[in-house]
């Protein structure tokens, strides 16, 4: 297929108008309660660090399966998001809870590496157990017109994955436009990603609303062109439940109830956990909490 | 031919906001109450803060506490020093505003000089107090056990009706020399010395968030103060029985240290020069340091 940036030409007024309206709508009480934990089913725990350790790992995955011994009913997160070297150790931690280990991979985050490497890496993670790969795109190739380089790498990867899902990271942060994002979108939809995300997370601006509508528009035109439902992953630079929540309601205006799903919408975030939690406990209660009485991440 | 004539100028009032983090903004709610001095001309319009501000100031003051507890005493001691000389320079704006709240001229000439004068005795305790109040304890058993105190966290103060200006500095300025953060609110009847103390603050090198000042129903606000789980300590200073009451009743939830004073609304500065007032928001920290026989 032959790809044209100035194919879907992007309103970038009428994006940010459309965002700001998300923004103003208000859910409070029992919808809030609701949507938070629903938040919480949705979230990819993640710890990208240079300093993870196997004890780093399987703390967040303790907090994955039992987010917190505070409250009954709050449910598991989605997936624990960590380095392929650390894939073993999650799973182990993990056991039959029924939450997913997903691994970032292809010499994340840069993605500066050879095929040959990305390739090798990817089937690494799958190997020690990974349910899920998140890969990132060649930003550099991209920038420079080559998406057919682009489209291949993706579709090798997705086949080096075989039964894992994969999600393909845009880095928004680098690709400058919205046109290039769609592109970006486009690309990975049609080289056989299961899940489109924002950002590793090591740059800013990470995950921001527009730039998510943006990349849901691309999957809803991709459904009605197809028949078939790609996820979304919001990563990085999502902290406050009240972002959260605003995201979620982008999700259903855009792409209707289906995608409120686990299966089709993901937060790839550690720190928002927190947050949501407190907000729980402060519905509960009706007292704002305090991080003192909630797990250091 | 026309004829100019020449018009009175144009009355400037100023807006009074709240300070949080920093900056000056509005109260979230949107809402404000009128002020009117004796007469019934209409003062100033004040914020009525909400409990969003109050949630807002606490987020910042967390975030602040960390930088500025781990500041040298020295140069906590510096910058108290530097609100009495900004406060000094202003001296006439502050004696103005109590005035026309109300308060005699003498008194309030009084209330501002022991004002600045109580800083500079604060600013002289920073770097003492906890050599003071620490000590080194007897222990039958080979360790070298010394205790030494530090900041508890964020504090919340409700601050006096009466005293506006006096009282408000001496509820702030221990919390502050010990190395907490904190959030206030402002006499609801005599505010306006408050939110120019915010400016006074926010130009004497006081990083922004250690100190924020909100205006507004005290009644309203009371439970925010005191129940809010990031609160570490609650100071209370307006003198009322019941209120105390609440707030150490609400305390109790995750058991914040409570202290009050009653000479806030009605002492003098001489009497509100008093070190243990720091050491009411400080934490024993009581180390066992193993020794040889």
């Amino acid at each position: 297929m032959k790809y044209q940036l100035d194919k879907h030409p992007i309103d970038q007024v009428g994006v940010e108008e459309r965002v700001a309206r998300f923004n103003s709508r208000s859910i409070k009480k029992q919808s809030k309660v609701q949507a938070i934990k629903l938040a919480i089913s949705m979230l990819d725990l993640t710890t990208l660090e240079g300093k993870d350790s196997a004890g780093k790992v399987r703390q967040i995955c303790a907090k994955a399966v039992r987010p917190w011994e505070g409250m009954e009913d709050v449910p598991s997160v989605a997936a624990v998001c960590v380095y392929p070297n650390h894939v073993k150790t999650a799973k182990r931690a993990l056991g039959d809870s029924g939450v997913k280990v997903a691994s970032v991979a292809t010499a994340f985050p840069s993605g500066n590496s050879t095929l040959k490497i990305k390739l090798e890496d990817t089937r690494f993670a799958v190997n020690e157990g990974a349910d899920e790969i998140d890969m990132v795109i060649s930003r550099g190739r991209f920038l420079c017109g080559e998406y057919d380089f682009v489209f291949d790498e993706i579709a090798a990867v997705k086949e080096a994955c075989g039964e894992a899902h994969l999600k393909v990271i845009l880095e928004t942060g680098e690709l400058d436009s919205y046109q290039n994002i769609r592109l970006a979108s486009d690309i990975a939809m049609d080289a056989g990603a299961d899940f489109i995300k924002t950002s590793t997370g090591k740059i800013e601006p990470a995950a921001t609303l527009p730039v998510t509508l943006v990349m849901l528009e691309a999957i809803r035109d991709y459904f009605y062109r197809t028949g078939k439902m790609i996820g979304m992953k919001p990563a990085g630079g999502i902290r406050k439940e009240k972002e959260a929540l605003q995201y979620l309601v982008m999700v259903k205006e855009t792409l209707g109830e289906a995608w409120l799903s686990p299966h089709y919408f993901r937060f790839g975030a550690s720190t928002l956990a927190n947050d949501l939690l407190m907000q729980l406990q402060k519905e509960a209660t009706g007292y704002y909490q305090s991080l003192d009485y909630f797990s250091i991440d | 031919m026309v004829t100019i004539e020449k018009s009175e100028r144009l009355k400037i009032l100023k807006t009074y906001k709240l300070y949080i983090g920093g900056e000056f903004p509005r109260t979230e709610s949107g809402r404000y109450f009128s002020l009117k001095d004796a007469d019934g001309n209409q003062i100033a319009n004040v914020c009525s803060g909400s409990r969003k501000d109050f949630r807002n100031a606490m987020v910042v003051a967390r975030t602040a506490f960390g930088k500025w507890s781990k500041r040298t005493a020295y140069n906590r001691s510096q910058i108290v020093y530097r609100i009495a000389e900004m406060l000094e320079a202003r001296k006439n704006q502050f004696t103005d505003e109590l005035t026309i709240q109300g308060v005699d001229k003498v008194k309030a000439e009084r209330e501002v000089h022991e004002a600045i004068d109580l800083l500079i005795y604060y600013a002289g305790w920073a770097d003492k107090y906890q050599q003071l109040f620490s000590s080194v304890n007897p222990v039958a058993a080979s360790y070298f056990n010394f205790s030494l105190p530090e900041p508890t966290g964020v504090v919340s103060i409700i601050a006096p009706e009466e005293n506006s200006l006096l009282g408000l500095v001496a509820m702030i300025a221990p919390v502050i020399t010990g190395g907490n953060a904190c959030v206030i609110l402002a006499s609801e009847s005599k505010p306006l010395c408050a939110v120019t103390f915010g400016e006074v603050l926010n130009s004497s090198d006081v990083p922004g968030g250690v100190v924020n000042i909100l205006t507004g129903s005290r009644k309203e606000l009371l439970p925010q103060f005191s129940t809010h789980m990031d609160v570490n300590a609650v100071f209370y200073g307006a003198g009322i029985p019941e209120e105390l009451k609440e707030i150490q009743m609400n305390a109790a939830l995750n058991v914040k240290r409570v202290a009050d004073s009653n000479v806030m609304h009605s002492g003098t500065g001489k009497e509100m020069q008093d070190p243990y007032l720091i050491m009411n928001f400080q934490e024993t920290k009581t180390i066992w340091h193993p020794i040889g026989i």
